[in-house]
């Protein structure tokens, strides 16, 4: 290298450290917000604009409500590539706070790191938000204290989808005899709806299909031409990434009507239809975060966040899609926690068993939702020691060519019925750990 | 031996009958006192979790893999499919046959991945080169494929993740980030000692006679295809350990996910990028390959963070990363470990040239 290169390049290292060593001061009256994001690798662009809505959301408490109570947020991202070793090696660099503000909650955003992390989160008494994904039996939270598959498990979103087949059919009585077809991406996430689909074709007598569909799934002929011959009445897709607009360009192609399929959470963003191009038009999808840029949250964003130019977002047109806004919802739930936790501990940063008692004693009702301007993006949500999931709803959305359009109000999963294969999974998994359950009658 | 009843001088006959004067090997003496005896208390959590554990079985993979690619001169692109079966083994073994010790069951996983590994090697016989590794790859998505088929492996969890069972040895808990460093430092050490002399032994120096030459080594009348074979299952009971360490001691779960291609292609560039035929080699390419990313975000967290856009940063990291990997592939083939000893070389003629 030549000298001046060198000298310049020091130099830069130089000036460059010395402006960050400035603004990093001990700050302990501050709440530790930890961003693991993943802005490379196959799953950049899903996660790109939920990145913008978390920290437009975290700008927004701070800069115009002036923290949780007074309480200033303070985040930092570590890349995980929404892979479990990098996800763990955020964790640990996040789990000790950030210059001494503490961390109250953790949310992996990431499959692979939420299971991988499980177990350290509840040896570091740290508790773990996973929206969307996540072990189901974590619902019961007798056998895990430590996490929280908030709103909308895959369980309920197999119960949900359901639910609103027997709306459109009119009634659950009608299910029977239909032919409901899953099309399913053939890996642990797109085989968890098969226990709670059995459970519900024998309770309603419908014929449970089940179509895999292999990893990735950029050729899926074969799959929806056996779809052609067997005519179900509804195909849930339960599909992600590539796999979600082949399959409904290929449905297309074979002729089976796109209003028939109901995609699911990961299959339900415009990602997802965009590629698909017209075949995409009239496509239902389950979302316990709709898209649309009009509720009350964002207008309030807009003016203080987005015309001031303070946005993460790179691409306005990003502003109120389905992954902005699940963005905004998990950033939600995590404050609303803290500010619960806050109720009990005082006005100051918690803690992780703190926030932990904030999580387990979230109550976000609807005057709650109207207040932080939620109102109809996210759906009320109450969580127990025992109920770590709370909602348990979903809202059908249909896209029409250029955006999402709500067509449901917030279809209620059956948690009832589901409740004893989660309960018999978590058992198997306190007998296989030798887990004693706390009794939540104990605690309150 | 007395001197009447030999017919060659006494000079001969007095000649030291160990051509190598084997000295203690100091430097690795300390290193593995510090690795025992001071990082335990040293490290923190994140060092030992995060930097420490998979590094060492991210070495131990590298070593399993060398053996095969290195010594024998088969190139593999499976190797997380062995890890995988080494993963899900260790895990039935402890689940469903009681009481059985941890050390046995990462023995069993081994011993199973090497079985598996044994059958994949049998078209080794007959087919070479790139052939023979497209074998290999179909070895890897079949493996992986079994592991998402059938529930059985998994326990029927409805994630079709296994997670770590509790970790004991007599007793002990190994659970703690020291625990698990001092399962995972144990197991590698080991079984790096028994790969060194194993590379020594005849059984080595076979292997390395197929390498440069398969039809040589047979005229001097090496069973090749034997020797194959069972470098294929040596290879995979080190790939099979070091699943189940990486699932069990790092992770703490696991999927078929976990151990897809690109953690093949990962463990094939550590011992590209280390060094192939090199038991150290393995090492450096680990740290190379698991540790210099970690260092780079880092440093551009502490450099840039909040100054640039976060998604351009990371970018820019792998950036930095790849073209390193090409200067080092293009200033020394070799690997690193033969850049270290050019380096050793140097620095004892310092400050001559040679």
């Amino acid at each position: 290298m030549h000298a001046t290169l060198k000298r310049t390049f020091v130099g830069a290292f130089l000036a460059l450290s010395i402006c960050n060593t400035l603004p990093a001061q001990a700050a302990t009256d501050e709440q530790f917000f930890p961003l693991a994001t993943y802005r490379v690798g196959a799953y950049a662009s899903s996660g790109i604009p939920v990145w913008a809505g978390m920290i437009d959301y975290l700008r927004y408490i701070n800069e115009v409500e002036g923290g949780i109570n007074g309480v200033k947020l303070v985040w930092q991202e570590c890349e995980t590539e929404w892979t479990a070793e990098k996800g763990i090696e955020c964790y640990e660099r996040f789990k000790n706070g950030l210059n001494g503000a503490p961390v109250a909650v953790y949310q992996p955003n990431g499959a692979p790191a939420a299971y991988a992390l499980a177990d350290k989160a509840a040896a570091d008494r740290i508790s773990l938000i996973t929206l969307g994904y996540g072990r189901t039996e974590a619902t019961d939270g007798s056998v895990f204290p430590y996490n929280f598959p908030v709103m909308l498990t895959f369980y309920s979103e197999a119960s949900a989808f359901i639910n609103y087949v027997a709306e459109r059919e009119g009634g659950l009585d009608k299910l029977k005899g239909k032919k409901i077809a899953t099309v399913y991406h053939d890996s642990a996430y797109g085989r968890e709806t098969q226990g709670p689909l059995k459970l519900l074709a024998e309770k309603y007598g419908f014929e449970n299909i089940q179509i895999p569909v292999a990893d990735p799934g950029n050729e899926q002929s074969a799959q929806w031409r056996q779809v052609r011959q067997l005519k179900p009445d509804w195909v849930f897709l339960r599909t992600w990434g590539v796999s979600t607009p082949v399959a409904i360009k290929t449905a297309a192609r074979f002729g089976f009507p796109v209003e028939r399929i109901v995609g699911d959470i990961w299959a339900s963003s415009d990602e997802d239809v965009l590629p698909a191009g017209s075949a995409g038009k009239g496509y239902l999808a389950l979302t316990p975060y709709p898209g649309g840029a009009g509720f009350e949250i964002h207008k309030r964003i807009k003016e203080h966040i987005l015309d001031k130019g303070k946005s993460d977002l790179k691409d306005p047109k990003s502003f109120g899609s389905v992954y902005y806004n699940s963005g905004l919802v998990n950033a939600a739930i995590a404050v609303e926690a803290i500010r619960a936790g806050q109720e009990k501990f005082g006005k100051r940063p918690l803690e992780g068993d703190e926030g932990r008692w904030g999580l387990e004693h979230l109550n976000i009702d609807a005057a709650r939702l109207e207040t932080i301007g939620f109102l109809g993006l996210m759906q009320p949500l109450k969580l127990s020691c025992n109920d770590h999931e709370g909602g348990g709803a979903a809202k059908v959305q249909q896209w029409d060519g250029g955006q999402w359009k709500l067509i449901t109000d917030w279809v209620q999963a059956d948690r009832q019925t589901l409740r004893p294969l989660i309960e018999a999974k978590s058992a198997e998994y306190a007998r296989e750990k030798s887990v004693t359950p706390r009794d939540c009658g104990a605690e309150s | 031996m007395t001197a009447t009843s030999h017919p060659l001088s006494a000079a001969v006959d007095n000649a030291p009958v160990e051509l190598v004067a084997r000295h203690l090997p100091w430097p690795l003496l300390v290193l593995l006192a510090t690795a025992f005896g001071v990082l335990p208390w040293l490290g923190n959590d994140y060092w030992l979790n995060a930097i420490l554990i998979p590094f060492l079985v991210l070495s131990l993979a590298g070593l399993g893999l060398n053996l095969l690619t290195g010594y024998t001169g088969q190139t593999s692109v499976g190797a997380a499919g062995f890890m995988a079966v080494g993963a899900f083994a260790t895990y039935s073994l402890l689940l469903r046959v009681p009481g059985l010790p941890l050390p046995l069951a990462l023995l069993g996983g081994g011993l199973i991945a090497a079985a598996v590994g044994f059958l994949f090697g049998i078209p080794s016989s007959r087919i070479k080169g790139f052939y023979l590794m497209v074998t290999t790859l179909a070895a890897q998505f079949f493996l992986e494929w079994v592991f998402t088929k059938f529930p059985w492996f998994y326990n029927y969890s409805s994630s079709g993740t296994i997670s770590a069972p509790r970790l004991e040895l007599f007793g002990y808990s190994l659970a703690s980030p020291v625990g698990r460093y001092l399962l995972v430092l144990s197991t590698v050490v080991l079984l790096t000692w028994v790969a060194v002399n194993l590379v020594r032994s005849q059984v080595g120096r076979n292997w390395m006679a197929i390498r440069d030459m398969d039809t040589a080594a047979a005229v001097i009348g090496i069973p090749v295809d034997r020797y194959k074979r069972l470098a294929f299952a040596v290879s995979s009971f080190y790939l099979g350990v070091a699943g189940a360490l990486w699932a069990f001691a790092y992770l703490g779960t696991a999927s078929a996910g976990s151990f897809d291609i690109n953690r093949s292609f990962q463990i094939l560039f550590i011992i590209i990028i280390g060094g192939m035929g090199s038991i150290a080699g393995n090492f450096v390419g680990a740290a190379f390959i698991s540790l210099l990313p970690i260092f780079l975000n880092q440093a551009g967290q502490w450099l840039f963070g909040g100054h640039v856009d976060a998604g351009q940063l990371q970018n820019l990291q792998k950036i930095i990363f790849g073209a390193l990997i090409i200067t080092f592939l293009i200033k020394e083939p070799e690997g690193l470990i033969r850049l270290l000893d050019n380096l050793r070389e140097r620095l004892r003629v310092w400050p001559l040239r040679f």
